[in-house]
C-alpha cells in the first residue's frame, strides 16, 4: 500500500524526519508511537502533502505512485486520508455540501459519474450512524461549534463518507473521554477491510485496546528506532520511552 | 442659464450640462445652482471623500443627447416584473413594459406635476453635496413611484439603468412614495451597454410611511471604465419596516451613499450589502443610520471579497439621539482580501447620545484561511473549489438575506460568469 523510504522532511531550515522507514501493506494496522517531538504529526502533515515542508530525500510510493509528486487533493483522490489532530472549524460552509462536493470531485478524478442527491444523503444516513454522529451535526458548519469530542467523529465520519485507501489517524485519541473513545475506534475497527490499511499516530497506548494494531513502531528523533507488534505499546506504556532514548544512544 | 463667473473645473464640467426641466420647486434648483458655484469637485481632504478620488469623473468631457432610439439588449432581473427603463436618465418607453397596477402610480418624472415633485429635495440635501446639486439641478428625468395606502403590490417593479456612449453623464433622480400599510418590492438594476468613461449620478428619495413595508434590492453591475455615485436617502415613519441590498457585481468606480432616517418609533430597518471586486474596482459604500425616535431595530451587515488591484471602502455611520431609547442597532462589516494588492478601508462609527440602548458595531478584514483551504484540499477539494466554496460561505452571510429568487439567480449568474463562483 506505502512505502516510506530514507524520508528526510525539514521545516523552516530545521530537520524533523531523519531518514524514515515504513512500508504498509493492504488489511494491516499499524500503529506509531514516539515521544513529543518525535516527528510523528511531521510525518502525518508530509504524508498529506502540507506544503510547508520541505523534502530534501527520500521517497514515498503509494500504490505504485510517487506520492510526493501529487498535491494534496490528489493524494486524497489516490485514497489517501489523514484525520486531523486539529480539525479545522470552517464557519459559513456546511459539512454536508464540501462532502459532496469532495466526493463528486473524487469521483470525477476517477472518472466515474456525479453522485445523485439521493445516493448521497442516503450515504450520509449510513455513515453518520456509524460514529453515532446527529445528522443535525452533519449538516451544520465544518467543525464549527463543535466539541472536541464530536470534531474527532466528524473526522471519522468524513473517512467513512470517502472510503479511503489508507487512513492516518494523527491523535484522533488526544482530548476523547472514554465514550468518545469508543465510538471512534469503533467506527475506525467497522472501516477496516482487507482492501484497505490504516497508520494511527499516536501518544497513548489506551487507543490500542480499542483499535488492536498489527504493528507498534516507535519514532524518536525523526527515524522509526524499534519495531514490534501490539506487545511494544504495553511496554512504553509501563516504562515510558527513556529506555528506548538510551536504546538509540548506545547503538 | 447665466454663465458661471468662475472657472472651476465643476463649472466647467456643468457648462456642458443641460439644466433640468421637470418640476422640481425652484427653490430646489436655485439652491443647487449656488452651491455648485461656490464648490468645486470634492477631493481626499474631504472627509467625507478620503479614499475615493472622483478625478477621473472630474476629468469627463459630458456629452449630452437628449434623445435615444437605438435598440439595446434586453436588461432585467425579474422576468415578469413591471419595467421601466432609462438610458442615459431619458426614459425609453419603447423598452419598458408591464401592465398597470391597482393603487401604484409609476410613471417618469418628464410626466409629473409640481405638486408630485414638491417634496424632491426634502431628504438628498444640495448643502455640501456637489453630486447631489448636480442633481437637482441637471437631473433629466427618473422614476416616480407612490404606493396608495393599504396597497400590498404582488407585483415587483424592476427600474433598469443603462447607460452607453462615451463620456456620458447622466443625471437621474427618484422619487418613491409608500403610503401608509403599504407593501412593495422594487429591484434596481445599473447597466452600461458599451459604454465607455461615462458617469452616472443618481439620487433616490424614498418616503416609508406609517407601518410600510419597503423592500428595495438594487443591484449595480456596469463595465469596467465606467463611474457610478448613487445616492438613496430614506425616511421612515412610525411602525415602518424598509429593506435595502445593495450588490455591487462590477463598476470602475462606484460610491454608494445611502442615510436612512429612522424618524418614527418602532422600526426595522435592514441595511445589506455585498460587494465583489477584481482588476482595478473602486467600490465605496457610505451608509448612515440615524436613528431620532425609540423603540426601533436597524441590522447592517456588508461583506466584500476583494482581489486584484482593487480597493474597497466602508464607511458606516450609526446615529442614536438623545431621545432614541430602547434602541438596538447593529452594524458589522467584514472583507477577504484575495491578493496582496487588494485594499480596504473600513470605519465602522457609532455615535450614541441615549442611555439605554443596545448597539454593537464591528469590522473584520483578513484573507481566506489556509488552513481551512488545506483541510478542504485534504479531503480531495481542488485548491480552486476549496477557496470558491470558502468564499461563497463568506459572502453568502448576505446573500442569503435577498428573499428575491430572481434577484438571486440573476446575481449567482453574474457571480458564475464573473468570478466562476457557484453560490
Amino acid at each position: 500500500m506505502i512505502t516510506i523510504k530514507n524520508l528526510h522532511a525539514s521545516i523552516d531550515g530545521k530537520e524533523i524526519l531523519k531518514g524514515l522507514n515504513l512500508e504498509v501493506k493492504a488489511g494491516e494496522i499499524h500503529a506509531i508511537m514516539g515521544p513529543n517531538g518525535a516527528g510523528k504529526s511531521t510525518l502525518a502533515s508530509v504524508l498529506a502533502g502540507r506544503e510547508e515542508y520541505e523534502i530534501t530525500s527520500g521517497e514515498i510510493n503509494f500504490d505504485g505512485a510517487d506520492l510526493l509528486e501529487m498535491s494534496p487533493e490528489d493524494r486524497a483522490r489516490e485514497g489517501l486520508f489523514l484525520a486531523f489532530q486539529y480539525p479545522i472549524e470552517i464557519p459559513g460552509v456546511s459539512n454536508v455540501n464540501f462532502l459532496r462536493t469532495a466526493l463528486n470531485e473524487i469521483r470525477e478524478y476517477k472518472g466515474k459519474e456525479a453522485i445523485s442527491a439521493k445516493d448521497f444523503m442516503a450515504l450520509v444516513r449510513e455513515k453518520s450512524a456509524i460514529v453515532e454522529l446527529d445528522a443535525k451535526l452533519a449538516s451544520r458548519s465544518v467543525n464549527e461549534g463543535f466539541s472536541g469530542g464530536e470534531k474527532k467523529r466528524n473526522e471519522i465520519f468524513q473517512m467513512a463518507m470517502l472510503a479511503p485507501k489508507l487512513a492516518i489517524l494523527d491523535e484522533t485519541d488526544s482530548g476523547l473521554d472514554i465514550d468518545a473513545l469508543r465510538i471512534v475506534a469503533s467506527g475506525v475497527n467497522k472501516l477496516k477491510s482487507s482492501e484497505n490499511a490504516t497508520i494511527v499516530i499516536t501518544h497513548y497506548q489506551r487507543l490500542l485496546d480499542y483499535i488492536v494494531p498489527d504493528f507498534v513502531h516507535v519514532l524518536y528523533d525523526g527515524k522509526i528506532v524499534k519495531s514490534g507488534t501490539k506487545e511494544l505499546a504495553l511496554e512504553l506504556e509501563e516504562k515510558g520511552y527513556d529506555w528506548i532514548k538510551a536504546e538509540v544512544e548506545n547503538n | 442659464m447665466s454663465t458661471p463667473l468662475s472657472t472651476t473645473k465643476l463649472a466647467k464640467f456643468t457648462t456642458a450640462l443641460i439644466p433640468t426641466s421637470l418640476t422640481f420647486s425652484q427653490d430646489v434648483i436655485e439652491d443647487a445652482l449656488a452651491q455648485l458655484n461656490s464648490s468645486e469637485f470634492p477631493t481626499t481632504r474631504n472627509e467625507q471623500w478620503k479614499y475615493t478620488r472622483v478625478g477621473k469623473i472630474a476629468a469627463i468631457e459630458p456629452q449630452i443627447k437628449t434623445e435615444y432610439t437605438r435598440k439595446l439588449p434586453k436588461y432585467s432581473i425579474a422576468e415578469n416584473a413591471v419595467t421601466f427603463v432609462f438610458e442615459n436618465g431619458i426614459f425609453r418607453s419603447d423598452l419598458s413594459y408591464g401592465e398597470v397596477i391597482n393603487g401604484v402610480t409609476i410613471k417618469p418624472l418628464t410626466a409629473c406635476t409640481a405638486a408630485e415633485l414638491a417634496s424632491v429635495g426634502q431628504l438628498a440635501k444640495n448643502e455640501g453635496n456637489v453630486f447631489n446639486s448636480m442633481n437637482s439641478a441637471y437631473a433629466s428625468d427618473g422614476i416616480y413611484v407612490h404606493i396608495a395606502p393599504n396597497t400590498h403590490v404582488q407585483k415587483k417593479i424592476q427600474i433598469i439603468q443603462i447607460l452607453t456612449g462615451n463620456q456620458t453623464v447622466a443625471n437621474s433622480r427618484n422619487y418613491l412614495f409608500c403610503d401608509k400599510f403599504s407593501t412593495a418590492e422594487l429591484i434596481f438594476g445599473a447597466f452600461s451597454y458599451e459604454a465607455t468613461n461615462s458617469f452616472n449620478n443618481v439620487v433616490t428619495e424614498i418616503f416609508v410611511e406609517e407601518n410600510a413595508n419597503l423592500t428595495i434590492d438594487k443591484i449595480q453591475y456596469e463595465e469596467a471604465g465606467n463611474y457610478t455615485i448613487a445616492t438613496e436617502n430614506v425616511q421612515q415613519a412610525k411602525d415602518s419596516t424598509f429593506t435595502i441590498n445593495t450588490l455591487t457585481l462590477n463598476g470602475t468606480l462606484v460610491r454608494n451613499n445611502l442615510t436612512i432616517n429612522v424618524a418614527g418609533t418602532n422600526c426595522t430597518t435592514n441595511l445589506n450589502g455585498a460587494y465583489l471586486l477584481k482588476e482595478n474596482q473602486h467600490v465605496d459604500n457610505h451608509t448612515v443610520v440615524d436613528h431620532l425616535a425609540p423603540h426601533c431595530n436597524s441590522n447592517e451587515l456588508y461583506k466584500g471579497v476583494i482581489d486584484d488591484k482593487a480597493t474597497a471602502v466602508f464607511n458606516g455611520k450609526v446615529f442614536v439621539r438623545k431621545d432614541a431609547q430602547k434602541i438596538n442597532a447593529f452594524q458589522s462589516n467584514g472583507n477577504v482580501l484575495l491578493s496582496d494588492n487588494a485594499a480596504v478601508n473600513s470605519k465602522p462609527e457609532l455615535e450614541i447620545y441615549a442611555d439605554d440602548v443596545k448597539c454593537s458595531h464591528g469590522s473584520t478584514t483578513g484573507q481566506l484561511d489556509e488552513e481551512a483551504v488545506f483541510y478542504l484540499r485534504a479531503r480531495g477539494l481542488s485548491e480552486k473549489s476549496a477557496r470558491h466554496l470558502m468564499v461563497s460561505a463568506f459572502i453568502g452571510d448576505v446573500l442569503e438575506k435577498i428573499e428575491s429568487e430572481e434577484v438571486m439567480a440573476f446575481t449567482q449568474k453574474i457571480l458564475q460568469e464573473r468570478f466562476g463562483w457557484e453560490f
